[in-house]
């Protein structure tokens, strides 16, 4: 048989890929990445996926090998949030698998287009419980946006192009694709189809005239709106039209947590984090509103207080998503847009008139200018909040944050203001400790002029501290600023507030020396304890041109206020020491 | 909570039936019945699951339905005229003199004796789940020895548009 080989050249600098040609399930693989242009993939090899690391060996890719499979999706993770391409990893069969399983979680719970390739035992093999077999589409059903296990060579381009395809269209998500040792190895005329038809996968991006009709109609009507910008601002890339959309009609805007730097936070309309932890002119924006505009925002329950009906009880609720399952899902909904917020605002920016909102916006102005967020600082102790605020000043709102869960977290959120779409990095749905300082490494090696600045506490970082190396061995110049209280600091506030000081197993005193296990790693490693020298410490850092560990030592019993208790409403917020 | 029977149009692929069924532990729902077989199209199989919420509850799970990729569509049988079939196996304790008697009970129910043995006849009925319920009160004081059920399939009466994908 002979088989005509064509060649296609190569986009954006991307090798030319042969198409007719025999070649093997592993370099199959490859080429469908080289034309889904993908250029890094994070990855740790193992048993059954050594085909795919052999094709991979003096290949066009950059490939980052991580010390542990979930700092490589968390990085992966990190790269998709910073640059809106999907994540590619890569991970054996087993316990390389399983170990990807927090982050697929995590990206799932955050619309993140991944898409994560695991080998797997031979087929002969399957159902034996041989070495290393594990049920990885089993156990990622419900984590998963879709998942693919594949039986035959042939059917691999199919499904890579379906793969990516699904990863990143509709409301983006993980998916994995599980391919055993003897498709890697079977050999096949390399093909790769043109279009995607998945029948019944439809997403609606441009909504119809009618919704968008109904919504620019009923926000007019609005004297008291307030916009409540999600990720979904993010994901479809829509912070300039939101930004025009805003000015336009004259609304306030409050960005969730997953929605931080898809508006400006020192923008005049701009009222920042509503919920849990948000601030009171947010929550009192909310609680006042005669119409709420959620863009790309699932009313979650750390806004709503899981309390859905006393929610924004005296507004009209207007949702537009491109998942119309999020529609009416936790709040109910007078108008529903089922589209991507950017296709969305594009449609209604012409349509949108200036609303009738300038005592409304004198009235959040007077709150936010009587309620600030707050803290108390000392000449000797080091506050945590002061440390978030020298790391915005220091960078002047310009850097990519990163973080893990818990009181960094937030105070990350509410004392950094972001002035830039996808600069916010952090597991909002999971809240995945370990996720912080890997997703920086990702970041910053998708922007590596940028200062990529991973805030971490003491906690999160040694979920995942043994990426460190990756810092040396690649040189990726990530600032990694932890901000350690030396215990487990949200749990702590909790036990405090609402366990009678019970303070159980949160004590982390006996952690490394993090200035010398940076140094182990060939890592720069700085300590500051006081506010003085936190400044010196931290300008050192920023000056110094690779990676720096900075261990801020911060006080331990600090936290995080305004906060609203599980449970209870909005209305019900306690602002704290001041 | 009200009953509903929904009727889902799959991708005939291998672990669908899983995607389908976690979906429902995932998001609260208890499925009461479910049957899986063949249908009008090839690669295509319909899955029928009955299951309780009100309406708000089921037309979210219906929208979560439609998120999974194999699945093509997901309709409500409950909300128009349907038509809903279960078929049983009972073993019911009785010996062959009692057969004449036996049939004479199962005979209303359009039920069939189709295996008679020394101390045991099985009698197999279809019809809806109501109409099985009450032929199973009847044999009970002979004594059921075992009981299998499939489980509703249904079917929506007359020609009813198959709703567009979400």
């Amino acid at each position: 048989m002979s088989v005509q080989i064509a060649e296609l050249q190569g986009k954006n600098g991307l090798p030319p890929v042969k198409f007719g040609e025999e070649v093997t399930g592993a370099e199959t693989l490859l080429r469908c990445l080289i034309l889904e242009q993908v250029e890094y993939i994070f990855g740790y090899p193992g048993g059954a996926v050594l085909p795919i690391y052999d094709s991979l060996y003096g290949s066009y890719f950059k490939h980052i090998l991580t010390r542990h499979e979930q700092g490589a999706i968390h990085a992966a993770d990190g790269y998709a949030r910073a640059t809106g391409k999907p994540g590619v990893v890569i991970a054996t069969s087993g316990p390389g698998a399983t170990n990807l399983v927090t982050g697929i979680a995590t990206a799932q719970m955050d619309s993140v287009p991944l898409v994560c390739i695991t080998g797997n035992v031979p087929q002969s093999l399957i159902g034996t419980d041989a070495f290393q077999e594990a049920n990885i589409t089993g156990i990622t059903i419900p984590i998963t946006k879709h998942s693919y296990f594949v039986r035959d060579v042939r059917d691999l381009p199919r499904i890579v192009k379906e793969a990516f395809h699904i990863a990143t269209t509709g409301r983006p998500g993980p998916v994995l694709i599980d391919i055993p040792k003897d498709v890697s190895n079977a050999v096949a005329p390399f093909h790769y189809p043109e279009k995607v038809e998945i029948r019944a996968y439809k997403s609606t991006v441009v909504p119809s005239d009618e919704e968008v009709q109904k919504f620019v109609q009923v926000i007019s009507e609005a004297k008291r709106p307030v916009i409540m910008a999600g990720g979904g601002i993010i994901s479809s890339g829509a912070d300039k039209e939101l930004r025009a959309f805003a000015e336009a009609a004259r609304i306030p805007v409050i960005n969730t947590f997953m929605g931080l730097g898809g508006f400006p936070g020192v923008h005049e309309l701009s009222l920042g984090m509503p919920g849990m932890h948000g601030n009171y002119t947010a929550n009192q924006a909310l609680l006042n509103a005669d119409c709420v505009i959620g863009l790309g925002a699932r009313f979650d329950d750390r806004i709503t207080m899981g309390r859905t009906k006393e929610f924004a009880p005296k507004a009209r609720i207007v949702h537009v998503d491109i998942d119309p399952a999020e529609l009416g899902k936790n709040v109910e909904t007078a108008i529903k847009v089922t589209g991507d917020v950017k296709s969305t605002l594009e449609k209604a920016l012409p349509l949108v008139s200036r609303c009738d909102s300038e005592e409304w916006i004198a009235q959040l102005k007077k709150w936010q200018a009587e309620y600030p967020y707050s803290y108390k600082k000392e000449d000797q102790v080091l506050k945590p909040q002061e440390v978030i605020e020298l790391l915005y000043e220091s960078t002047d709102g310009e850097a990519i944050i990163t973080t893990d869960v818990g009181q960094h977290q937030m105070w990350a959120a509410q004392y950094y203001k972001f002035k830039h779409t996808r600069s916010f990095i952090s597991s909002g749905g999971l809240g995945t400790m370990g996720f912080g300082f890997p997703a920086a490494i990702g970041a910053q090696i998708a922007h590596p002029d940028r200062t990529v600045i991973a805030v971490v506490g003491d906690g999160g970082f040694q979920m995942t501290n043994q990426e460190l190396a990756i810092l040396s061995q690649y040189k990726v110049p990530v600032k990694v600023a932890i901000i350690n209280n030396q215990c487990l600091g949200m749990v702590r506030q909790w036990q405090e507030l609402f366990y009678d000081n019970r303070y159980s197993e949160i004590d982390l005193t006996c952690s490394p020396d993090f200035v010398k296990l940076s140094e182990a790693y060939g890592v720069k490693g700085l300590r500051a304890s006081t506010p003085e020298e936190a400044k010196a410490v931290w300008a050192e850092a920023l000056q110094h041109d690779g990676p720096v560990v900075v261990d801020f030592r911060v006080a331990q019993g600090e936290n995080v206020y305004p906060m609203v208790a599980a449970g209870n409403t909005l209305d019900q917020m306690v602002l704290g020491d001041e | 909570m009200q009953r509903h029977t929904i009727a889902i149009l799959v991708n005939d692929q291998p672990g669908v039936l899983t995607r389908v069924a976690t979906l429902f532990g995932q998001r609260g729902f208890n499925i009461d019945s479910i049957t899986v077989g063949g249908s009008e199209e090839p690669g295509l199989s319909r899955m029928i699951i009955t299951t309780g919420g009100d309406e708000q509850k089921i037309d979210q799970l219906m929208k979560q339905l439609y998120k999974l990729i194999d699945v093509i569509t997901v309709t409500n049988l409950s909300e128009n005229a349907f038509v809903s079939r279960e078929l049983a196996l009972i073993k019911v304790s009785a010996s062959p003199s009692q057969l004449a008697e036996l049939n004479a009970i199962v005979e209303p129910f359009r039920a069939t004796i189709v295996d008679v043995g020394p101390n045991s006849l099985i009698v197999q009925v279809t019809g809806d789940t109501e109409k099985i319920d009450a032929l199973l009160v009847l044999l009970e004081t002979y004594g059921i020895i075992e009981v299998t059920r499939t489980g509703s399939m249904a079917m929506a009466r007359s020609v009813v548009p198959v709703p567009a994908s979400v």
